[in-house]
């Protein structure tokens, strides 16, 4: 029973897809975030960008507003908990969300340990850097992963970075004798079944999607085709200056990402990008968030 | 055999891959050009019905696919695909194809924790596994449109003509059973 709940939140994955997933803090952007085509959107008080901005503790948001964007559109609905919170997450779980994320935006509540994602019925979805991590989330229970790039920068620079080291490791994997494995599994600190899995599937036994930095349709197809099965874009939509726009711009660049003369189409006229940081000039690194520790 | 798969978002590699596992063909459809391919079916996947149905309007395919569907073109529609294909949205929301006549209801079983699954009879398929993904189910069929499933007293399949819509996703389970079904009235009509 407990699997075919967790082979569900892993097909809900599979649905969202093709899609774009949008960081939305009130219910009137999420209508907009809906109307320029968000397969979902993900509830939170401040996006990465202004999270930076205003430093301090950066909690789960307050559920009275989760819920009023629950009310607002149709599409699933996200929300963030920190990461090791579960208390927050039971919280989410109460107000029926459709996915958690177990962030590394916001402040890490534990320094050790991630949820354990098993004890839920509520899907949810965790960053990597790696593979190792992406598989060692999947353990927890996470039924979808995304890359954690560097949130709230505009620079795409870490989401790349991930994406190419997870698709190399997993390459490595793929290629590997089979009494290999036993020892990969080991260096990956994941489980031999799952080194075993991306071994005869040459992928993630769940979805995989990129997110942090992602700002214009180029950033969008690039992951798209660097193997992103879907894009998260946070700050980059409501801090540009056409959020309408550049976010149904976005979207079509996802669904369109090998087509080079419709994403110019899509880049003209956007107005401003978010204005971007550079990783150089970054105080605070979010992606080392929950597995700086770790290995 | 050749098969189009509406590829603008959702899960359309799982049908993609469903296909290939019968031996049939697919091709994806991204743009309005997709459509001068030839192909002897459609399937509408599942996904979110809001953005398939802006996603076909504004990259050109909504005419071109309307009138393929309603001159006869065999056409499978699975839980989102089934709202892309409905005359009638419960709640006032504007159809999209509506080539099908009937009214669903969209989220009918709630958020992602009223999801589930379940076996049921389908009509001339046989028993099969069904997999709802905050899925919709039809609330009313008008004149012509016969029920071919119903679970837990809702119906979750219909049949019109060539079309097939269904509220559930036979393509995540390991059952073939629906494709054959289908790939049967596309032969049929080839």
């Amino acid at each position: 029973m407990e699997n075919e709940r967790y082979n569900l939140n892993k097909e809900l994955a599979q649905m969202l897809k093709g899609g774009v997933i949008m960081d939305v803090t009130t219910p009137e952007q999420a209508v907009i975030a809906q109307e320029a085509g968000a397969c979902a959107v993900m509830a939170l008080e401040r996006i990465p960008a202004d999270i930076r901005a205003a430093g301090g503790v950066a909690r789960m948001s307050d559920p009275k507003m989760i819920k009023e964007i629950q009310e607002a559109v149709s599409i699933p609905v996200m929300a963030k908990c920190r990461i090791g919170h579960f208390a927050e997450a039971q919280i989410l779980e109460a107000i029926e969300i459709d996915y958690i994320d177990e962030s590394e935006v916001l402040s890490p509540a534990d320094d050790v340990y991630h949820i354990d994602k098993t004890k839920f019925k509520v899907p949810f979805v965790c960053g990597a850097k790696d593979l190792g991590e992406a598989l060692r989330r999947i353990s927890e229970g996470a039924s979808m992963i995304r890359t954690k790039g560097e949130p709230g920068t505009g620079d795409i620079v870490q989401a790349v970075r991930h994406m190419r080291r997870m698709n190399s490791e997993i390459a490595r994997l793929t290629s590997m004798r089979e009494d290999e494995l036993f020892n990969a599994a080991k260096e990956l600190g994941v489980s031999y079944e799952l080194a075993v899995y991306v071994h005869e599937n040459g992928r993630l036994p769940v979805v995989n999607f990129a997110a942090g930095g992602v700002a214009t349709p180029a950033d969008a197809a690039l992951m798209m085709q660097l193997g992103a099965e879907g894009v998260f874009v946070g700050s980059g939509i409501f801090k540009s200056g056409n959020p309408q726009k550049r976010a149904a711009a976005i979207v079509k660049a996802v669904t369109n990402y090998n087509d080079a003369k419709l994403l110019a189409e899509l880049s003209e006229d956007l107005g401003e990008a978010m204005v971007g940081i550079n990783e150089q000039e970054i105080e605070l690194l979010m992606s080392i968030r929950g597995e700086s520790g770790e290995r | 055999m050749k098969i189009a798969v509406l590829a603008v978002q959702g899960a359309f590699a799982e049908h993609e891959k469903m296909l290939s596992d019968l031996g049939a063909e697919s091709i994806e459809i991204r743009k309005k050009s997709d459509l001068e391919h030839d192909f002897d079916g459609i399937i509408l996947p599942g996904g979110e019905s809001t953005v398939m149905g802006k996603l076909i309007r504004e990259l050109g395919i909504y005419e071109g696919l309307r009138k393929r569907i309603e001159s006869g073109l065999p056409t499978l529609g699975t839980c989102a695909g089934l709202i892309l294909m409905a005359k009638n949205i419960a709640g006032g929301e504007s159809p999209h194809l509506a080539t099908l006549p009937v009214t669903v209801k969209r989220n009918a079983y709630g958020r992602q924790l009223g999801s589930f699954t379940a076996k049921a009879y389908v009509s001339d398929v046989g028993e099969i596994p069904l997999t709802f993904i905050r899925a919709p189910y039809v609330e009313r069929v008008d004149e012509g449109v016969d029920i071919i499933a119903t679970a837990g007293g809702k119906i979750v399949g219909v049949k019109y003509g060539n079309q097939l819509g269904v509220s559930f996703h036979p393509e995540v389970t390991k059952s073939t059973a629906l494709h054959e079904y289908f790939l049967g009235i596309c032969t049929n009509c080839k």
